[in-house]
């Protein structure tokens, strides 16, 4: 019988795709794009949240979308029909988009000509959370029928988000949603993260979300 | 929910240390995993085996251990340990303080694996 041997591998599985990962946003920060992962539930409003933040900002620049959601192809003819480029990824059935399947939405887009990409994400709070898409900016929706709870539910998620857009504000009346005990919950797990309430529907806080995402885009492309 | 994608990884990697070292066979791998990943231990299993079928690696054992979350105080610097998913808030144990950086719980690691 052959004696068994330990082999060290040392390898963080994801290693791979963390480098991709990084490589990409160097790629970006030097070409002056700003690329945007979003992510949430289904149903959390993230079409609606995009195709207002592309009406608010497609006069100053150039936009580009990837879907990944699985849903269908309505997506993507919805938000190419605001004349801007729409990629739809087919992720076959896939829980989350990962470097490899962003840069195949990235090669049908000429990068020379945007300023401006936000991938949408496959819709759900667990898997797109632990795979980098190379996005200079990590945003999610939680919007106010899913519950305050979702952050002690997802930590990891909500750990990650550079911004938390607090969607569909005007059910808060409605729900039994504590907006302080949520706010408390995000800020321990992620103290840095900025939240900001939005309803696609009242327009509430779409300004705001707005300006504080073309302050980030104008400095990416003042640097490169 | 994404142990597919994963499982496959785990393989591909253990499979390229198998070859670089001339292996016959695999028969266990260990890995550590981060508390906060929502892997399911016993669908990992399940997925590998069936992915593995016809390589070295058909019938390898997965040795998985969980690293703890752990997070480090901002204000005083002490680390500590957190239970994530019962607590509802994470406060530092020394000094009371709110804010945080994690130090580690997010681990997809494979430490070695074991062969003949």
């Amino acid at each position: 019988m052959d004696e068994i041997r330990l082999i060290e591998v040392k390898e963080d599985i994801l290693a791979d795709n963390t480098a991709l990962a990084e490589e990409l946003r160097n790629r970006f920060s030097d070409a002056g794009v700003f690329m945007m992962n979003l992510m949430s539930s289904p149903g959390s409003g993230k079409t609606s949240i995009i195709l207002n933040t592309i009406r608010a900002l497609k006069d100053e620049f150039r936009i580009g979308v990837i879907e990944g959601d699985i849903d269908s192809m309505v997506d993507a003819e919805t938000v190419a029909r605001e004349g801007v480029t729409a990629v739809q990824l087919r992720t076959g059935g896939f829980c989350h988009l990962d470097v490899p399947m962003v840069s195949q939405g990235l090669a049908a887009m000429d990068l020379d000509t945007l300023d401006f990409i936000i991938i949408e994400n496959v819709g759900n709070l667990v898997c797109p959370a632990e795979f980098d898409t190379g996005a200079t900016m990590n945003a999610m929706i939680l919007s106010i029928p899913e519950g305050d709870d979702k952050p002690l539910k997802y930590p990891l998620m909500f750990s990650i988000c550079d911004v938390l857009l607090v969607n569909k504000i005007d059910y808060l009346a409605h729900e039994d949603f504590d907006l302080e005990a949520m706010r408390e919950r995000v800020f321990n797990l992620n103290p840095d993260i900025t939240i900001i309430e939005t309803s696609c529907k009242t327009g509430e806080g779409l300004d705001q979300w707005t300006g504080w995402l073309r302050k980030r885009i104008a400095s990416i492309r003042r640097n490169a | 929910m994404h142990e597919l994608p994963v499982t496959e990884s785990i393989l591909n990697v253990a499979l390229k240390h198998a070859q670089a070292n001339g292996v016959r066979k695999i028969v266990t791998i260990s890995l550590r995993i981060g508390e906060l990943s929502d892997l399911v231990d016993e669908w990992v299993q399940r997925y590998f085996d069936y992915l593995s079928k016809g390589t070295i690696a058909e019938g390898a054992t997965l040795d998985i251990e969980r690293s703890p979350v752990v997070f480090q105080c901002k204000g005083c610097g002490a680390s500590f340990q957190v239970d994530i998913k019962a607590v509802k808030e994470v406060v530092c144990p020394e000094c009371g303080g709110k804010k945080h950086d994690l130090v580690s719980g997010r681990e997809f690691f494979i430490k070695n694996i074991a062969v003949v």
